[in-house]
């Protein structure tokens, strides 16, 4: 059997192919050099789905809510993928992904797909081939993602780089609103939600969470966040968060969506660039060897860090980059 | 330095995989401790484990397959329906050009039924009581075996 090519598969993608879109989903996080190649023929399709990102504390009810909102997309005769993250083990490597058990009843349905990603090294909440995931998803076809980070503590904001709207889930017994106001993941949220409504302390804190708001956003630039009270074990009030989700759509799409998107995509290169830069120089170019060799002999860590960089960049001719 | 000797030392296609594995439950008994035992094991041998829950039909864990691109599906049955719902299970994964995937399960099963289903496309069979480590080295065995078979095909 012939190896399978980054074309072949992309055209099978193309096709409305699940395993291909599942396959490609697994060569961005396997850091597969298939990858690359395959997503840039099918590039010219990815920007179409509406990316929404669900973050929160672990057990706040972020799978429970991702599967009604998408059953409610289905109603809608939208079509849904879903990217839900779990954590790695930092000492196995290992995980178990388990937020699929919540999304059942969405398991045959032709319309939605439902990829479970460990969170491997990352530490931001996300994976790091989360945001190719969503733009295999895009091209393929979806035109809803819906991206479930790993439960978060107080620093876990990568699903920003990921998300058009991000939708913090939040539910009474896990901190009140002073957490939420110490915690970034206020400033982060572009809706926030109170779920499990139906237990007691809901009211006070979705009251906690408004007055955080007024302290925190005086703005008049920013978007009104809207402080949503949800049950998602019943399904009441997803109605109310989808058309939060659908406001805040429009909002983006007055202020100029494709500069939002620009902006997210440099950082992207930005990142990509940084690590393949210095991996190369770090194994290819021996400058692993050189470190290890300064420190024995006594350098400070910034002091050698500083001397490799400039000679880095000191071989790089501004000429040659120009002429490229 | 030239880009041809760049080429030479290049990294291998593949960098990073992990066994990605499904722990289903078909079928209607309601007992699955021992399937999440076997599940956290594999994951503390480094395994992204895709846990799926009660009452699967072979449908859907042929579908949860396609869509998490797993390597392996493990079976765990205690309601003596094995003979019935294991090769529907693999019957669905063919039908969705998953014959690649390792097949493997476990539970109460009488030894001439784990050789008919050894015929039929499951590679290994455990019983119960089998030591969690010897599950999770079977696996790795097998997926050095085919990752090294394979090359880069995948
Ligand atoms: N009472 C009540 N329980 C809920 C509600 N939504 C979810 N739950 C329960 O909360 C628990 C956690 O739900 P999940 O959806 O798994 O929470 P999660 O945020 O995805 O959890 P992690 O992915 O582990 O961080 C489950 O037992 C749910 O049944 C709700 O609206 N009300
Ligand atoms: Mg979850």
């Amino acid at each position: 059997m012939s190896a399978p090519t980054a074309a072949g598969f992309s055209e099978r993608l193309l096709q409305g192919d699940r395993g291909a879109l599942a396959r490609m989903i697994s060569w961005a996080e396997n850091g597969d050099e298939r990858f690359g190649p395959a997503l840039d023929l099918v590039y010219n399709r990815v920007g179409r789905a509406a990316r929404t990102g669900f973050t929160g504390p672990p057990g706040a009810g972020k799978s429970t809510l991702v599967n009604e909102v998408a059953k409610a997309l289905r109603q809608d005769q939208q079509t849904v993928g879903i990217l839900a993250v779990d954590p790695s083990s930092p000492f196995s490597g290992g995980a178990l992904l388990g937020d699929r058990i919540r999304m059942e009843d969405r398991a045959l349905d032709p319309g939605v797909f439902i990829r479970s990603m460990a969170s491997r090294e990352s530490r931001g909440g996300i994976a790091a081939a989360t945001v190719d995931a969503c733009d295999v998803m895009d091209a393929f076809g979806l035109g809803q993602i819906l991206i479930e980070t790993v439960g978060v503590g107080q620093a876990e904001y990568d699903v920003v780089s990921a998300a058009d709207t991000v939708v913090v889930v939040l539910c009474p017994g896990a901190g009140d609103g002073i957490q939420a106001m110490k915690a970034g993941l206020l400033e982060v949220a572009d809706i926030l939600v109170v779920n499990k409504s139906d237990l007691s302390g809901a009211d006070r804190l979705e009251s906690d969470l408004v007055e955080a708001l007024h302290v925190r956003f005086g703005r008049e630039s920013s978007f009104p966040v809207p402080v949503v009270s949800v049950s998602a074990a019943s399904g009441k009030g997803v109605s109310e968060l989808l058309a939060s989700m659908a406001t805040h759509k429009a909002w983006l799409a007055e202020r100029d969506l494709p500069a939002l998107r620009l902006e997210k995509r440099l950082q992207r290169v930005r990142a990509a660039l940084d690590s393949a830069v210095s991996s190369a120089l770090w194994t290819r170019l021996g400058f692993g060897a050189r470190a290890r060799a300064q420190l024995e002999q006594g350098l400070a860590p910034h002091r050698i860090a500083h001397d490799l960089s400039a000679r880095a960049l000191a071989s790089i001719s501004p000429q040659d980059l120009r002429t490229s | 330095m030239s880009p041809a000797k760049e080429d030479a030392t290049a990294k291998p296609p593949v960098t990073g995989r992990r066994i990605r594995i499904l722990i289903g439950k078909p079928g209607l008994d309601g007992h699955d401790r021992g399937a999440k035992i076997v599940a956290s094991a594999l994951r503390d041998s480094g395994m992204e484990v895709v846990y799926t829950g009660l009452h699967q039909t072979p449908e859907m864990i042929a579908e949860v397959a396609v869509q998490e691109d797993v390597d392996v599906v493990g079976l765990s049955i205690l309601s003596g329906a094995h003979m019935s719902l294991f090769p529907r299970v693999r019957s669905e994964l063919v039908r969705r050009n998953m014959e690649h995937v390792v097949l493997t399960g476990g539970g109460i099963i009488p030894a001439e039924d784990v050789a008919a289903l050894e015929q039929g496309g499951f590679a290994k069979l455990f019983g119960p009581g089998t030591r969690t480590e010897d599950i999770a080295t079977w696996i790795q065995t097998e997926m050095t075996k085919r990752w090294s078979a394979e090359g880069t095909t995948r």
